[in-house]
């Protein structure tokens, strides 16, 4: 294996670790705003790929100038389930954890059975957008032009998300949030109101990450199952809650994933990764970063 | 609750069992059809597995959602010895129990101390890495799996092609001893040691409770009965493969009985298989052909519906009647 092999695959690695991180990041958003981990978040993803597919199939929008709009669809649609489905979960005084997984996990099921039942289970792809099968070539190696677009899309959202939790008036209603849901009552926010647009946030980084998945990956009722064990590995690798834990979570994924696909058989590369994680909550029981 | 009345209700409640017991024992005398017998076996062994999995994740408050591990143990257990060596399923299925428990020790050894999510996700991913190992290793049968060679019907080889009845009674004994193990359990020094560590594990320790080996006792048992369930699983179908036995969806269907009836109590898996399974069966029968996902989006309402209705379970329902009756 020479080392231009080795720094290709790291960096395929690395691209694939931003849009892991994009894809985990809503997650990580929503459990540490209000603790509830959201067991349809795969398919969050997979019905963000089907909008995209739609986008392109009955109106030829590329993915790429569909993102925004399917981003725009998936806040609506989080703020909704939220609304309809997730309020009503943490409502109950015992047993809330579980409660909280098995509403979520049903809503996964309709979602997905909803999806066969609408889209048919066939497998779908978007073929020929603008950046489909062109590469970029740097320093010597090659670069898939629409994962490379990910990439930046993934970094671009984290540097927004940066600027709105950390300076604007909705990021510190946010923060406040999730440090005592109880106390920002009395000062006249709305709880409600910032879990559904924590939600809407939260599901629109996951539709943005659709949006871009679905130009290279195929789009089928079951695509979210996969890239949901890999988004809950890659947030409580950062840290339950940290957003920014999500990023970095996310890039060690990737490369995690790439560096063992060049030892083990490529059906095994998962097994790295869960590795890894185990081996990181051993030493550090809450994730990279997550505070004690 | 003064001891003597705590003590009628645990006689009452073995009485109702032994009720049930004989009840369901009678019901093939009743039922021919072979679809409904297939029912009421896989409703008898979720109750059982439910059961299992309510010792560790409802009893002592470890949310495992990583069980499918177990029951694949015990599939593969007992089908590898027996087509590769020649050792009657029986063995296997107590080889089983016994790996999967000493498995599931070792995995908590490691993992208990890790908090809430943390303990979840790691619970996943090992099972996980258990299912990629399985679908990678040649000997026992990789991706394609292992089929059981078909022999005479008979106990010794705990193979029935042709009449079902006996894995029937099979199961109804599993979940019989599953419920009398919890009933046991529920009023020994155990069982108070896992609720004790359940509500609050740092009280727990500074009573004198250990905690780490009562999480580990709970760990053995649950482990040693779900790979028990997974040989009689085994055994039934005739066929195993990695998908179809270690998959987290798996893990979640062990778990799902016990979260719907009650999680952490006596009658909640027995009660949440009751629902379920026909349910599961009967959508998948008559609306699921179509591969419409009709029948996926009927079971996932019926989930979200009783998780959110009844987020202390069905048996919820029984004692507020018996409330506002008295």
């Amino acid at each position: 294996m020479t080392a231009a092999i080795v720094i290709q695959s790291l960096a395929s690695g690395l691209l694939m670790g931003l849009l892991y991180g994009l894809i985990a990041v809503g997650l990580a958003l929503i459990f540490g705003l209000m603790d509830v981990t959201n067991f349809a978040h795969g398919e969050f993803l997979m019905f963000a790929m089907y909008v995209t597919f739609f986008c392109f199939s009955f109106f030829a929008i590329d993915p790429l100038l569909a993102s925004p709009i399917v981003a725009a669809a998936l806040f609506v649609f989080g703020a909704v389930v939220y609304l309809g489905i997730v309020r009503f979960a943490m409502r109950a005084r015992t047993n809330v954890g579980m409660v909280q997984i098995f509403a979520t996990f049903g809503l996964a099921i309709v979602m997905r059975g909803l999806a066969q039942l609408l889209f048919t289970p066939d497998y779908r792809s978007i073929p020929h957008t603008w950046l489909g099968g062109k590469t970029v070539s740097m320093f010597g190696i090659y670069l898939p032009a629409p994962q490379l677009a990910g990439g930046a899309v993934s970094i671009l959202a984290f540097a927004v998300l940066y600027v709105l939790i950390k300076k604007t008036d909705f990021g510190k209603a946010l923060e406040a949030t999730r440090e005592d849901a109880g106390a920002v009552a009395l000062v006249g926010i709305d709880k409600n109101k910032v879990f559904a647009l924590g939600w809407g946030l939260g599901s629109a980084l996951v539709g943005l990450a659709g949006a871009i998945m679905a130009s290279f990956f195929y789009i089928y009722p079951d695509v979210g199952a996969s890239f949901a064990l890999i988004a809950y590995v890659t947030v409580a690798l950062g840290g339950f809650g940290s957003v920014f834990g999500a990023f970095a979570g996310g890039i060690v994924v990737g490369l995690v994933e790439a560096m063992t696909a060049m030892v083990l058989p490529p059906s095994l590369k998962s097994v790295g990764i869960y590795a890894v994680y185990l081996l990181v909550v051993f030493f550090r029981p809450r994730g990279l970063f997550g505070s004690i | 609750m003064s001891a003597s009345s705590f003590t009628a209700r645990r006689t009452r409640q073995l009485g109702l069992a032994l009720v049930i017991l004989v009840v369901v024992a009678l019901l093939p005398f009743g039922v021919k059809d072979v679809y409904t017998l297939n029912i009421l076996i896989l409703m008898l062994m979720y109750a059982a597995l439910s059961q299992s999995w309510n010792i560790l994740g409802g009893y002592c408050g470890q949310l495992s959602l990583g069980h499918a591990l177990y029951f694949g143990i015990g599939a593969y257990s007992s089908t590898l010895l027996y087509t590769k060596f020649g050792i009657l399923p029986w063995f296997g299925m107590a080889l089983g129990g016994v790996i999967a428990a000493g498995i599931a020790m070792a995995i908590g050894h490691a993992c208990f101390r890790l908090a809430g999510h943390y303990y979840v996700i790691a619970t996943i991913v090992i099972a996980e890495i258990g299912l990629l190992l399985f679908h990678n290793w040649d000997w026992a049968g990789a991706a394609t799996g292992i089929e059981l060679p078909f022999g005479r019907d008979s106990w010794v080889t705990f193979q029935f092609a042709r009449n079902k009845l006996p894995y029937f009674y099979f199961a109804l004994g599993f979940a019989a001893v599953t419920w009398l193990v919890t009933w046991k359990i529920e009023n020994s020094k155990w069982g108070y040691w896992w609720r004790a560590v359940k509500d609050n594990p740092e009280a727990a320790e500074s009573l004198g409770v250990m905690v780490f080996n009562s999480k580990m006792m709970a760990a053995a048992v649950s482990a040693f009965f779900t790979a028990v369930g997974g040989s009689f699983y085994a055994q039934f179908v005739a066929y195993i493969d990695p998908e179809s036995v270690m998959t987290f969806q798996f893990s979640l269907l062990m778990a799902l009985p016990a979260v719907l009836g009650g999680i952490g109590t006596l009658w909640g898996p027995a009660l949440g298989a009751l629902i379920l399974i026909p349910m599961t069966e009967l959508t998948r029968t008559f609306m699921g052909g179509s591969g419409k996902g009709i029948d996926l989006i009927v079971y996932g309402c019926l989930i979200m519906v009783i998780a959110l209705a009844r987020p202390d379970g069905l048996v919820g329902l029984f004692h507020r009647r018996k409330r506002s009756a008295a």
